[in-house]
C-alpha cells in the first residue's frame, strides 16, 4: 500500500519553478547560438578587461566590506561607548540607498570640479597638476563606493553572529587563560564564520550584478558589458553569452555558500544562551570607537544623501513638478504589482515547501529562490528571449487569422518588467515566509488537522494569522527592492515608461545630478522603510536575520 | 470483524525509508480504557498516535475507531474527518488566539451561542473557567495543558490521544494535571492512548499498558502484571531495579541462595537461567551461621523508602528495599532472605 496519496502540491511547485527557471534557461541555451561575429569581437577586445574588473571589484568590495562590517559588528554587540546604541541602527543607514546613487553624489562631491577639491583649492591656494587627489572614477573608486555601501550586509550578520554567542562560553575560555584578541581570533570569530560568510555572499552577489555604480564610475564589468552589448551592439546573443560568463561566477559564490553553510553550522549545547555582558570602554577609547563607527555612516550615507539635499535645495529638477507626479506613479504601480504577484508565489511555494516532504519537492522550491543570486540584467536578457519566441509564435499565428499586426504585445508591456522581479526577487518572501513557518510548530498544523480543520482551513485560520508579521515584511522588502532595481527595469520597460531610478540614472549619465536629485532623495525616502523595519527587529530580537537572505 | 472496541489498530507497518518505525503493531483499547503506550525514545510510540490520528497514513494494518474503519489498504480518512482528539508534548495551543478561541477552534458553528457555551463549560470543567479570555502566554504550563485538553475534549472525541502530555509539568502539578485529565477521560468514556516513557506514569495512571521496543508492541497487559511478570529483563530494569538470583529444582521446589522460592510464577527469562525478584521481595537481617554473607557496600534514601545494595564474595550486587520507617541497618555484614 502506497501511503502518500497522489498530491498537487509537486505538480504545482514544478510548474512555478520551471517558469522561473525559463530565463535561465535560455540565457544558457543561448552558448549553443551564433553570435554573428560579436563574441568573438568581444574576446578579442574588452573579455579580458570584464574578467579581470569584475573579479578585481569582487575581492576588493568583499575584502573591504569585511573589514568594516566585521569590527562594527564586534564593537557594537560587545562594547559600550557614547552613542553606542544610536550607532547599533545607524551603521545600518547605507542600505537605504542603492548604490548607484551613492556613486552619483560621492563622484559629485570629489570630482575636481566638486565641492571637495574646490575647497582644498581655494584653502591651499593648489591649481590643477599641483596636488593629488584620488580619483573617484576609477576601480579604486568603486571599490570604495560599493565597500561603504554595502557593508551593512557584513554588519548585520557579523553583529546576529556576535551576539548569539553564549557568555558562558567566552567565560569558560577566560577561565583557560585566554586573552581578549586570542579570544576574539580563535573564538569569537569561527564562532560567527558562517553568518559573516552569509553576508559575504550577499555582497558579492551585489557587487556582481551591480551596474549603476560601476557604469558611472567607467569600470567595464560583466555587468555594464551586458547592457552595452544589448543597447550599442543590439546582439541578444553576445550578451546572452556574456550572461553565462557571469551567471558561473554568481553560481560559484552561490555553491560555496552552500557549502559552507552545511560543513559550518554551530549550535549551543545549552538550551539558553545567556548573553555576555558589554563592556563600558573609557573616555578616550570609547570617542575614538565613535568616531570609528560614525566613519562608514558618514561615507556611505550622510554625504550622499547631505548632497542631493543640497542640491535638491538649490537647483532640483526644474521639471519635478510636471514629471514626478507621473514618474512616481509608475513606480509605485510597478512596485505594487511586483509585490503582490512576488509575494503571493513566494507564500504558495514556501506552503508547499512546508507541506511536504519530498526532497525533489523541496530542492524545486530552492530552484525557484536562486533569482537573488542573478543579476538583474542577466534576468533581463533571460526573460526577452522566450517573451520574443512566444511573441514570434503567436503574432504568426494571429496574422494568418486576422490579417493584422499586433505588435510587441508581451514583450513591450509590464508583464515582461513583472516577469523579471518575480524571478530576481523571489527568494526574499520566500526567505522571510519560510523564516516566519520555522517559528510554527508542526504540531500546530496537526492540531488544527485533528480539530477538523482542512490543509486549505489550517492556511487560512493558523498560519496567515501568525504570518503577517512575515508577510508585511517580504511585501515591504520587496516593494523597495523593485523600487530601487536599475537594470532589469532598464532593459525590460515598456517605451516611454519611466520609473524614478531609470529617471535618475538617465540624468545622471548625462552629468545633470541636481536634476537628479529630487528623483534620488524619493528612492531614497523609501529606501529607508526597510531600515526602520530591520532596526524594529533588532529591538525586538536583539537580533535580526534572514530577513536579507 | 470489527468488535466493539473503542479503538482497534491491526497489524500496522510503517516505514520510514528502510528504517521500519512500527512493524506488525496490534492493539486494542475500550470504551473509557487508559491505554499507555510505554517505550524509550525512537521505539515507535509517537508514529502509532499519528498514525491512529491520520496524519500519517501507515503502509500495512488497518485502523478502526467504533464501528468504522477509518484507514486501511483501500481507503484512508483523512484526520479532519476522524473523532480523534490530539493533546500534544507541546500542547500546540494557537498562539493568536485566546484560551476560549482555542477551544472553540475545532468547532462547526463558533459562534453560535451553543459552541460558545460549550466551550465555556469545557474550560470550566478543567478548571479554567476564569481564564477564558487569555492568551496562551500569559498561562502557566498547567493551564496550557488544560485548555489543550479542553480544545481535544470539546468535539466529544471517540479516541483521545495524549503526546507525554505532562513531560513538561514540574511534579507536583503533574500529579494534579494528570489526575484532573485522566478523571475527565473516564468519566466521558473516552477511549485514550497516552504516550510516556515515565514507566511510574504509566503504572500509576493506565488501565492497561503496551511496552513498545524497536517498533513493536513487546507486552501488553495491566501494569502492576507487567511489573511482576515481565517478559524480559528489558521490561523488568524499565520498571525500576531488579535482582537476577541463581536458583535449583530441589524435589519439585525452587531453591535460591535467599531461601526457597514460593511465588505463583516461576518468573525466570528464557534466555537467562535465573529467577528474578524486585528488591522489595527481599529483606536484609543480622549475619546467620551457615547462610551466605553480604557485606552492605551503599544505602540509597528514598522518600518512603530505603535500598541497600549488597555484595558477597564475586557476587553481583544485590538489591534489598525496606521501608524508610523500619530500623536503619547498622551492621556491615548482613544475611539476605526472600520475604
Amino acid at each position: 500500500m502506497n501511503p502518500r496519496r497522489r498530491s498537487v502540491w509537486p505538480v504545482l511547485c514544478w510548474t512555478f519553478t520551471t517558469l522561473l527557471s525559463v530565463p535561465l534557461l535560455s540565457i544558457l541555451w543561448s552558448v549553443t547560438k551564433d553570435s554573428e561575429g560579436v563574441w568573438q569581437h568581444l574576446s578579442e577586445t574588452v573579455l579580458g578587461d570584464y574578467i579581470a574588473n569584475t573579479l578585481l571589484l569582487a575581492v576588493g568590495v568583499s575584502t573591504g566590506t569585511a573589514l568594516i562590517g566585521v569590527s562594527t559588528g564586534w564593537i557594537v554587540t560587545n562594547c559600550r561607548f557614547p552613542l553606542s546604541r544610536i550607532l547599533r541602527w545607524a551603521l545600518l543607514l547605507p542600505l537605504a540607498i542603492p548604490t548607484y546613487l551613492s556613486a552619483y553624489a560621492l563622484t559629485d562631491l570629489f570630482q575636481f570640479s566638486g565641492p571637495a577639491q574646490t575647497w582644498f583649492r581655494e584653502l591651499s591656494g593648489c591649481e590643477h597638476g599641483d596636488y593629488w587627489f584620488p580619483e573617484v572614477r576609477s576601480l579604486p573608486g568603486a571599490i570604495t563606493i560599493l565597500t561603504f555601501g554595502l557593508y551593512p550586509y557584513v554588519y548585520l550578520a557579523a553583529s546576529t553572529g556576535f551576539s548569539s554567542q553564549s557568555a558562558s562560553v567566552t567565560e569558560a575560555s577566560r577561565t583557560l587563560g585566554i586573552g581578549p584578541w586570542e579570544r576574539f581570533f580563535r573564538l569569537a570569530l569561527p564562532l560567527a564564520r558562517p553568518a559573516i560568510f552569509a553576508g559575504l555572499v550577499l555582497v558579492l552577489m551585489e557587487t556582481l550584478a551591480e551596474f549603476g555604480a560601476v557604469d558611472y564610475c567607467a569600470v567595464d564589468t560583466f555587468s555594464t558589458g551586458i547592457y552595452r552589448t544589448w543597447i550599442s551592439r543590439g546582439s541578444h546573443t553576445a550578451a546572452s553569452q556574456l550572461s553565462v560568463c557571469l551567471l558561473g561566477i554568481a553560481g560559484l559564490v552561490f555553491f560555496s555558500e552552500m557549502i559552507a553553510r552545511q560543513s559550518a553550522r554551530f549550535h549551543h549545547s545549552t538550551q539558553r544562551t545567556r548573553m555576555a555582558e558589554p563592556a563600558v570602554l573609557g573616555r578616550a577609547k570609547g570617542y575614538a570607537v565613535t568616531v570609528l563607527c560614525l566613519t562608514p555612516i558618514c561615507i556611505g550615507f550622510l554625504l550622499p544623501v547631505g548632497r542631493f539635499i543640497a542640491l535638491t535645495i538649490s537647483r532640483g529638477d526644474s521639471r519635478a513638478a510636471e514629471l514626478l507626479g507621473g514618474l512616481i506613479t509608475n513606480s509605485l504601480l510597478v512596485a505594487s504589482l511586483a509585490m503582490v504577484v512576488t509575494v503571493f508565489t513566494g507564500l504558495l511555494l514556501a506552503c508547499i515547501r512546508r507541506a511536504t516532504s519530498s526532497p525533489v519537492t523541496r530542492t524545486a522550491v530552492q530552484i525557484a529562490g536562486m533569482g537573488y543570486a542573478i543579476p538583474g540584467g542577466v534576468i533581463a536578457i533571460g526573460v526577452l528571449g522566450p517573451i520574443w519566441y512566444l511573441e514570434d509564435l503567436a503574432v504568426e499565428f494571429i496574422e494568418q487569422f486576422t490579417n493584422k499586426d499586433p505588435g510587441l504585445f508581451l514583450s513591450g508591456t509590464l508583464l515582461a518588467v513583472l516577469m523579471g522581479y518575480m524571478v530576481r526577487f523571489l527568494a526574499i518572501p520566500l526567505n522571510v515566509i519560510g523564516a516566519g513557518f520555522t517559528r510554527i510548530p508542526s504540531t500546530m498544523d496537526h492540531a488544527a488537522r485533528t480539530l477538523g480543520s482542512s490543509q486549505v482551513g489550517v492556511l487560512r485560520r493558523v498560519h496567515l494569522p501568525l504570518l503577517r508579521g512575515s508577510l508585511v515584511s517580504a511585501a515591504l522588502l520587496v516593494f523597495v527592492d523593485v523600487l530601487k532595481e536599475l537594470p532589469a527595469t532598464l532593459i525590460l520597460r515598456p517605451f516611454d515608461f519611466d520609473t524614478l531610478a531609470v529617471r535618475v540614472y538617465h540624468l545622471a549619465s548625462d552629468e545633470r545630478l541636481s536634476e537628479a536629485s529630487t528623483s534620488a532623495l524619493a528612492i531614497v525616502v523609501a529606501g529607508l522603510i526597510p531600515v526602520v523595519l530591520l532596526t524594529r527587529m533588532m529591538d525586538d530580537h536583539g537580533t535580526a536575520t534572514g530577513s536579507l537572505q | 470483524m470489527i468488535s466493539q472496541m473503542g479503538l482497534e489498530i491491526q497489524n500496522i507497518t510503517h516505514r520510514f525509508g528502510r528504517l521500519e518505525a512500527v512493524q506488525d503493531v496490534t492493539l486494542s483499547v475500550a470504551p473509557g480504557e487508559i491505554h499507555c503506550l510505554l517505550g524509550p525514545s525512537g521505539s515507535g510510540k509517537s508514529t502509532l498516535l499519528r498514525i491512529i490520528s491520520g496524519l500519517l497514513r501507515q503502509h500495512q494494518g488497518t485502523v478502526s475507531i467504533g464501528e468504522s474503519v477509518v484507514s486501511d489498504a483501500s481507503k484512508h480518512q483523512l484526520p479532519e474527518h476522524r473523532q480523534v482528539g490530539f493533546v500534544f508534548q507541546d500542547y500546540a495551543l494557537f498562539p493568536h488566539l485566546n484560551a476560549l478561541r482555542n477551544v472553540l477552534f475545532g468547532m462547526s458553528a463558533r459562534r453560535s451561542q451553543v459552541s460558545q457555551e460549550r466551550a465555556r463549560q469545557v474550560l470550566a470543567d478543567v478548571g479554567l473557567g476564569k481564564h477564558l479570555e487569555s492568551m496562551p502566554h500569559t498561562l502557566s504550563g498547567g493551564e496550557q495543558q488544560r485548555v489543550a485538553l479542553a480544545r481535544a475534549m470539546v468535539r466529544t472525541p471517540n479516541v483521545m490521544l495524549l503526546d507525554e502530555p505532562f513531560s513538561g509539568l514540574d511534579v507536583q502539578l503533574r500529579q494534579d494535571v494528570r489526575e484532573t485529565t485522566l478523571r475527565v477521560l473516564r468519566a466521558s468514556k473516552i477511549s485514550t492512548v497516552m504516550v510516556t516513557h515515565d514507566p511510574a506514569e504509566a503504572m500509576s495512571c493506565a488501565d492497561r499498558v503496551s511496552v513498545m521496543y524497536g517498533g513493536q508492541i513487546v507486552q501488553t497487559d495491566q501494569p502492576q502484571s507487567i511489573y511482576r511478570d515481565p517478559v524480559d529483563d528489558r521490561i523488568a530494569r524499565s520498571f525500576g531495579l531488579v535482582n537476577l538470583v541463581s536458583f535449583e529444582e530441589r524435589d519439585g521446589r525452587c531453591v535460591t541462595p535467599f531461601g526457597e522460592w514460593t511465588g505463583e510464577t516461576r518468573r525466570s527469562f528464557k534466555q537467562q537461567d535465573c529467577l528474578f525478584v524486585r528488591p522489595e521481595e527481599l529483606f536484609i537481617g543480622p549475619p546467620v551461621d551457615g547462610e551466605p554473607q553480604y557485606d552492605v557496600v551503599r544505602m540509597i534514601p528514598e522518600a518512603a523508602t530505603v535500598i541497600y545494595e549488597v555484595r558477597g564474595n564475586g557476587t553481583p550486587a544485590i538489591y534489598v528495599r525496606s521501608l524508610a520507617t523500619e530500623p536503619r541497618i547498622e551492621f556491615k555484614r548482613v544475611s539476605v532472605r526472600l520475604r
